[in-house]
């Protein structure tokens, strides 16, 4: 039970967030309305998905440094544990965006559909999907677990352009865009009400370390079932 | 007489105020009467046993991982 802290921490920060979210006041901003509320969920399954392609990134250098299988297994989980985040996260956006910028700002739906954050977020999602048809695709293990490393590496290398550098470059009605009236959205201290960052960090967290949890799971069954190549 | 025109100045500007307060209220629309008749702490325990719930499975499947592999160990 010692070791499993964090699991708890995990229930009870969702909890929270979950009762505060929804029970706290918000800033009243027009469009947004109620829904600056989804903060706590969609914003942070892109920061859980970040944090979960990072480890992703960091297990992949580590097999290609030392040719543990182990490493592979890791690298492989958290990526798919990445994937489902970010899915979620496309999904809730597009939730969202149906209401703020087609119904309330009266978007078209070429505009919206032209909008270069969801694009970027949609090639960011297919190049981690390319990475999971790759590694099914091979046969010969490690062949398998050295070219979806270097894949990995090469995915998480295009995230930051397709994501982050080229929405703030060009005009994106999505916050963080030139133009619009925040710089950095969530992790601007100018940009987030005080009252709101009090649930929004611990939410990242909470949100992250449950996907966290499903990865570790997914790797043990992983370890059990892959015990004899493993040779520990 | 003049104290009376300067109490009448004084309701005029703390009724000009009352109602630009309750205009900055009111002009972006929020879920208040939702909140007013309580039925978002529906809303919340609607999520939260769903959120419950999600968790019990996941430490079911949990538990029973770490037994397969104490058994594992065992043998």
């Amino acid at each position: 039970m010692n070791k499993s802290w964090w699991k708890i921490l995990s229930f009870i920060i969702l909890v929270y967030t979950i009762v505060c979210g929804f029970l706290l006041d918000v800033p009243r901003l027009p469009i947004l309305n109620e829904t600056i509320r989804n903060m706590y969920f969609h914003v942070c399954m892109w920061f859980g998905m970040m944090i979960l392609f990072t480890t992703s990134f960091i297990y992949s250098i580590k097999y290609l440094r030392g040719f543990n299988y182990r490493n592979d297994i890791f690298a492989h989980n958290f990526a798919s544990v990445g994937c489902l985040f970010g899915i979620l996260g496309y999904a809730t956006g597009v939730l969202w965006v149906s209401v703020t910028w087609v119904t309330d700002q009266g978007q078209s739906l070429g505009s919206v559909l032209k909008e270069p954050k969801l694009i970027g977020a949609a090639i960011a999602l297919l190049i981690y999907g390319a990475y999971f048809v790759l590694r099914g695709s091979f046969t010969d293990i490690d062949k398998r677990a050295r070219i979806s490393a270097v894949y990995n590496i090469f995915a998480f290398a295009l995230l930051f352009p397709s994501i982050w550098i080229i929405p703030r470059l060009v005009g994106s009605l999505h916050p963080g865009a030139p133009g619009s009236d925040s710089g950095n959205p969530a992790l601007d201290k100018n940009d987030m009400d005080a009252k709101m960052r009090m649930i929004f960090y611990p939410a990242v967290i909470g949100w992250t370390l449950l996907g966290v949890w499903i990865a570790t799971l997914k790797i043990r069954l992983e370890l059990f079932r892959d015990k004899k190549l493993i040779h520990e | 007489m003049s104290k009376k025109i300067v109490s009448r100045c004084w309701f005029l500007v703390i009724a000009l105020l009352v109602s630009m307060v309750s205009v900055a209220q009111n002009k972006v629309e929020m879920a208040d009467t939702m909140r007013s008749n309580g039925k978002i702490y529906i809303v919340v325990a609607v999520c939260l046993t769903i959120l419950i719930g999600l968790f019990l499975y996941i430490m079911r499947i949990d538990m029973k991982m770490s037994k397969i592999e104490k058994n594992k160990h065992a043998e």
